[in-house]
């Protein structure tokens, strides 16, 4: 195989020895699904315990007196608001209101951030950062190497985990994090994921993954606990509605137009791309991210042309079957005046028109204790 | 490891078909549901269309992608797997098997001998998998 040029996580020949099903992905070798398939992964984490490697992702560490200035100057979330241990997911913003990339912001101390950013993005977004810092008296690393990471997720995530580490999980509130040790290996816990499900990622010294990646699988088994690939990651996503780079949201989509306007806040004082989204809200949007349901039997996949009567309105962003909700489901750009819930429009399918309605987003919500 | 049974004709389209007397039965193989991962649609014509060799006779869905069906040889639809509508995991599951698609009354038996044999068709696939 000709995958010398891929980048490769630490856990590279573990998913090749655990029968993982390697694709290029952004660039790296990844597991596209493991033996179990995409759908019994999915249910997996739906209802029980999986884990996902990934250590492709990038990490990026802003420490100095000025670090929250600059946090504040790049992201379009007001990243003020966060306490020690708090993390924040944002925008990383173009001077047009658009992404750079999506990230999650992790405060470890006023003066000390660390970024979680998208793997194809990593070095983009470093440079970004750097070629933005000039003028902030904080110093900017990129820690990508530095780090393994994993994602366990679902209702029984921390069962799986907490006789594993010496910190109380149930502790740690949504979207907070800690620092401690799993299996004695010191480790970033987070409580965040990219499932619409509970869970932990953590961070940690590559050099532990193989152990680590055993040892939970090994103690998640009464949790029903399997490995996932990036199909079923992407799927889970899909059924939270939470944006993906490259799909949803780009440098040509505005935070507005993502229909993440609750992570844009523009009374926070100035940042890079705010005119844009100012103005933007001032004038109104032409466009918005939508989620919607296939009526007629058949897939939207990404990239479909939406239609209203014979003029192509827009088009999927991601589309796929929903394993869990057992419907057809996606997310579209469509002009404003057709974005009300219940909205019918038209899904282009290779040459056949399928009919499609615009509905509540997410599509799947867990229920929180 | 993908299974290629010895008493089917194969095509490089990745079908396979089971010749029963006039009669053939024909599905995909064990390589393409594994490239194609869990299949959860699958598009079958009407019993009576007849369709010539290599033509569309269908498609297939799976989560992560679609493919085109194309008959190995020429006949008429004789039967469809009515199974596939309720439970298309069959596919995934006995590829060989309960995940058959159609059955064809053959127009011209001597087709399938320009068909693929097991190892000619394992050797094609290996071909197409090493780069």
């Amino acid at each position: 195989m000709s995958n010398t040029q891929l980048k490769k996580t630490a856990l590279n020949e573990v998913h090749r020895k655990q029968g993982g099903k390697m694709v290029d992905f952004g660039g790296w070798d990844m597991p596209v699904q493991y033996p179990a398939g995409t759908i019994a992964e999915h249910l997996a984490i739906r209802t029980g315990a999986g884990m996902f490697d990934v250590s492709h992702m990038g990490e990026i560490a802003i420490k100095g007196p000025q670090a929250l200035d600059l946090v504040q100057h790049l992201t379009c979330n007001d990243a003020s608001k966060l306490a020690d241990q708090q993390i924040q997911y944002t925008g990383l913003m173009t001077p047009n209101g658009c992404f750079v990339d999506d990230i999650l912001v992790h405060r470890f101390a006023a003066d000390h951030y660390f970024l979680c950013v998208n793997a194809s993005n990593s070095d983009k977004d470093f440079d970004w950062i750097k070629s933005n810092a000039a003028n902030f008296d904080a110093e900017v690393t990129n820690l990508s190497a530095n780090y393994s990471q994993l994602a366990i997720q679902g209702p029984r995530a921390l069962e799986v985990m907490q006789p594993l580490t010496d910190v109380d999980l149930s502790a740690i509130k949504y979207y907070w994090f800690t620092t401690g040790h799993v299996d004695g290996v010191p480790a970033i816990i987070a409580r965040t994921g990219y499932t619409g499900e509970d869970g932990v990622e953590i961070y940690f010294d590559p050099s532990e993954s193989e152990r680590l990646w055993n040892k939970i699988i090994e103690a998640g088994q009464p949790q029903g606990l399997i490995p996932c690939g990036l199909a079923s990651r992407n799927t889970l996503r899909l059924e939270a509605k939470m944006a993906l780079y490259g799909h949803e949201i780009d440098d040509t989509t505005t935070v507005l137009e993502a229909d993440l306007a609750w992570c844009c806040k523009l009374a926070k004082g100035d940042f890079i791309g705010r005119d844009r989204l100012v103005q933007q809200k001032e004038t109104g949007l032409t466009r918005k991210l939508i989620g919607f349901e296939v009526a007629d039997k058949g897939i939207a996949r990404d990239g479909y042309p939406a239609f209203i009567g014979d003029q192509q309105v827009g088009h999927v962003t991601s589309g796929s079957p929903a394993p869990f909700l057992k419907k057809n489901i996606g997310l579209a750009y469509l002009p404003i005046e057709h974005t009300a819930i219940g909205t019918k429009f038209e899904i282009d399918v290779r040459g056949r028109r399928l009919a499609a309605e615009v509905v509540p987003t997410p599509f799947y919500k867990r229920s929180r204790q | 490891m993908a299974s290629y049974p010895d008493n089917l004709h194969y095509t490089k389209d990745h079908e396979w078909i089971r010749v029963e007397g006039d009669t053939g039965t024909i599905g995909i193989t064990d390589f393409a549901q594994e490239q194609l991962g869990d299949v959860v649609h699958v598009d079958l014509p009407r019993v009576g269309e007849s369709f010539d060799a290599h033509a569309h006779f269908g498609e297939i869905e799976s989560v992560k992608t679609f493919s085109e069906l194309f008959t190995p040889v020429s006949g008429e639809i004789l039967e469809i797997n009515e199974a596939l509508s309720d439970a298309p995991e069959l596919v995934n599951s006995e590829p060989y098997g309960g995940g058959w698609m159609i059955k064809i009354k053959l127009a011209n038996a001597g087709q399938v001998d320009s068909l693929l044999n097991a190892s000619e068709y394992e050797d094609f696939v290996e071909s197409q998998t090493e780069e």
